[in-house]
């Protein structure tokens, strides 16, 4: 049921396929206004393709299942239009744009959101960005290097949450945001992440790794597996996966480890 | 495409235009060399374009030129200059006729020559006589030959030792009328230590230029330690034919950097080569086109490296849209003795409809070893995972493409060297590009 004024990202029975491979397999989900989610598990199990799908990549085929942000069919949206109705995502690999610089990147898509004849003023777009590269530690040389090339690691990772703090989405999704970021950096990302926390904002949070969760704590913890989830809990659940690890929940699950999962979880 | 060609002039007119306009006999000379070479010589061989297909009919006689400068309107004049200020430091050419010739005092009285190039080779004949059709010559093949014999107006830029010229110099090229046949020869002698920013624009007056080739040559010769930018943009129209070739020749520790902006409407001929003879020189190329109707476009850079520890960067980039070809090809040649050479090169070629065709050819001529040298080609279409990344925050797919597409030219559009041009440059990629 909608609760006027609430919002509501109701995911149901979704499935997907990439190259005819079905990798998620009947997944649900709902989230309500202000919740901060998290979803763990192993390697190839679908966390990235769950982000990748709720955002519309062309790479992935939805063949079944319904994704709605208050009641709006989001499936039917296409990428731009999803953004637009508010969701964000944070991406693992985000790509670099030679040539266009950050800055009149972010510009473009702050007034993406805002329409013709609503657009940003230069001197406040400026002001924010300054503040929000200050809050990030980020060279304010950065506003003007062209789009993620030649950015570390790193480097992407706060780039997109400055995008993320300018942008102000309604519904977040990082996905792995914590990979290949050290102690300071994930301090300064997670610092970013919980500044826009509020109650009108959610947040969905995929990762492999337990500790971003010291820093962002979730309301819910869920666990991914299979394509679908598998067992929900609060932030007690990540630290039982952290110490114990995930063969517990395959055995109480009576879940076999496939050949790929297990060859992809090795490796990370 | 041999013997029979039909030239479109004869001795007799070349040596009487020449003799009327009071031109120095060994120019004259010039001329009739290269006349007769055109009749002997084929057209250049360029890899993957038949221009032996393409109408060369229309290489015409030069028309008289009206050596009166200043008889430009000033409203069309300030419509050919990127602003007012410019005026003092620039050149028009309409036609064959150079229609305004300007140079501020300050640099006049640095012994600064900027002139056209027939005025020079009656006042500074000393200075142009070594120096003319000498790193390009009449005889590489039949365009560089016609050239020889038909060029007119240009521009004939001459920086002495030591001066650092601080404001660009302006051409402004326009072809408007099929009678009389545009075909500057652009010579640039940039002495010992001198510096300058030169900056030209060829352009359609109009609807009114009819077919026509124009046939370009420029030569620069940058001395020891002279540094020297040259930026051309080319935005003629779909029935001009526009064949360039630009040489520079570097004597020690000399520097050239081309920009080079192919926005032609019809097809083109593009070729931009500089010779590093002298040791410790540097050359960086950036050659940027954009393609569409039927356009076909061949474009090559090379440099040569002679000298030791000489050093040069090149990067083309090609857009095609439509049914647009462009062949874009890079080389890197170090001759043997250029010890600690290092020459890197990339072409890239982006695609955008499936009519469109492009191809980049990367080749590298090493024949010494103690030398780096790389490069990159790539061509292919819009990234699919770049205009996904755009379009999920917010932006529309026209949106996103035409941000990827502009940031593919962007490094080149760049390096205008005059904000004013830089601007019209980008409105002009824009309307290339159809947005």
């Amino acid at each position: 049921m909608l609760v006027a004024g609430t919002m509501h990202f109701q995911i149901e029975g979704l499935r997907a396929n990439v190259e005819n491979k079905e990798i998620l397999k009947g997944f649900d989900l709902t989230i309500r206004n202000g919740e901060v989610h998290a979803i763990m598990g192993p390697n190839g199990t679908g966390k990235s393709t769950l982000a990748s799908v709720l955002m519309g990549h062309p790479k992935y085929e939805v063949t079944a299942g319904a994704v709605t942000l208050d009641g709006e069919n989001l499936l039917a949206m296409s990428v731009d239009e999803r953004a637009r109705a508010g969701l964000f995502l944070g991406m693992q690999y985000p790509s670099e744009i030679p040539g266009v610089t950050n800055a009149d990147f972010l510009r473009s898509a702050i007034n993406a959101r805002r329409g013709e004849g609503n657009e940003i003023s230069l001197m406040k777009f400026i002001r924010q960005l300054e503040g929000k590269m200050k809050e990030l530690e980020m060279n304010p040389e950065f506003a003007h290097r062209y789009l993620n090339e030649g950015f570390s690691g790193g480097e992407k990772k706060r780039n997109e949450i400055l995008q993320l703090m300018l942008l102000e989405p309604r519904l977040t999704i990082l996905d792995e945001i914590d990979s290949g970021l050290d102690i300071d950096a994930l301090r300064i990302v997670a610092d970013g992440v919980n500044s826009m926390r509020s109650e009108d904002r959610s947040f969905l949070i995929i990762t492999h790794y337990q500790r971003l969760l010291n820093y962002i704590k979730p309301d819910f913890v869920h666990v991914m597996m299979q394509g679908r989830i598998v067992r929900s809990g609060g932030p007690e659940l990540a630290e039982r996966l952290e110490n114990e690890g995930y063969e517990w929940l395959r055995e109480e699950l009576g879940i076999e480890i496939d050949s790929e999962d297990e060859a992809v979880g090795q490796k990370a | 495409m041999t013997s029979n060609t039909l030239l479109p002039v004869d001795r007799q007119a070349v040596t009487d235009r020449s003799r009327g306009a009071g031109e120095p006999e060994w120019l004259t000379e010039l001329r009739l060399k290269g006349l007769e070479l055109a009749g002997e010589l084929e057209l250049p061989r360029l890899e993957k374009t038949r221009i032996d297909r393409w109408n060369w009919t229309s290489i015409g006689l030069p028309g008289e030129v009206k050596r009166a400068a200043g008889n430009e309107g000033t409203a069309e004049l300030s419509a050919l200059l990127p602003s007012e200020e410019h005026r003092g430091n620039a050149l028009v050419q309409r036609g064959s006729a150079v229609v305004h010739r300007e140079l501020a005092d300050e640099w006049k009285a640095k012994g600064v020559i900027f002139t056209d190039l027939e005025t020079a080779a009656h006042e500074h004949a000393e200075l142009v006589r070594p120096y003319l059709m000498k790193a390009v010559a009449a005889g590489e093949h039949r365009l560089t030959a016609l050239h020889a014999a038909l060029w007119n107006g240009g521009i004939f830029l001459y920086v002495p030792k030591n001066v650092a010229v601080e404001v660009p110099l302006y051409a402004s090229f326009v072809a408007d009328a099929a009678e009389s046949v545009l075909a500057p020869h652009v010579l640039i002698v940039a002495e010992e230590g001198s510096s300058v920013s030169y900056v030209e624009q060829y352009q359609s007056s109009g609807t009114t230029d009819g077919e026509q080739v124009v046939p370009t040559v420029a030569e620069v010769y940058a001395a020891s330690g002279a540094h020297v930018r040259y930026a051309s943009i080319h935005n003629l129209g779909p029935a001009v034919i526009d064949v360039a070739y630009r040489r520079a020749v570097l004597e020690r520790d000399a520097r050239m950097e081309w920009v080079v902006g192919e926005m032609n409407a019809g097809n083109g001929i593009s070729d931009t080569t500089t010779l590093l003879n002298g040791n410790g020189s540097s050359a960086d190329a950036k050659v940027i086109c954009v393609g569409d109707g039927e356009q076909r476009l061949n474009l090559v850079t090379r440099n040569v490296h002679v000298g030791k520890a000489t050093e040069s960067d090149m990067s083309m980039r090609a857009v095609v849209r439509e049914a647009a070809t462009a062949i874009v090809g890079g080389i890197t040649k170090i001759e043997k003795g250029a010890t600690g050479a290092n020459g890197q090169q990339a072409e890239k070629v982006l695609m955008l409809s499936p009519s469109a065709r492009g191809d980049a050819n990367p080749i590298l001529l090493i024949d010494e070893d103690d030398v780096k040298a790389g490069h990159a080609a790539s061509v292919g279409q819009v990234n699919p995972e770049q205009i996904f990344y755009l379009m999920s925050r917010g932006l529309s797919r026209e949106e996103a493409e035409r941000l990827v597409i502009y940031g593919f030219l962007a490094p080149v559009v760049a390096e205008i060297p005059i904000p004013e041009l830089e601007k019209q440059f980008r409105q002009l990629v824009e309307r290339k590009l159809g947005q």
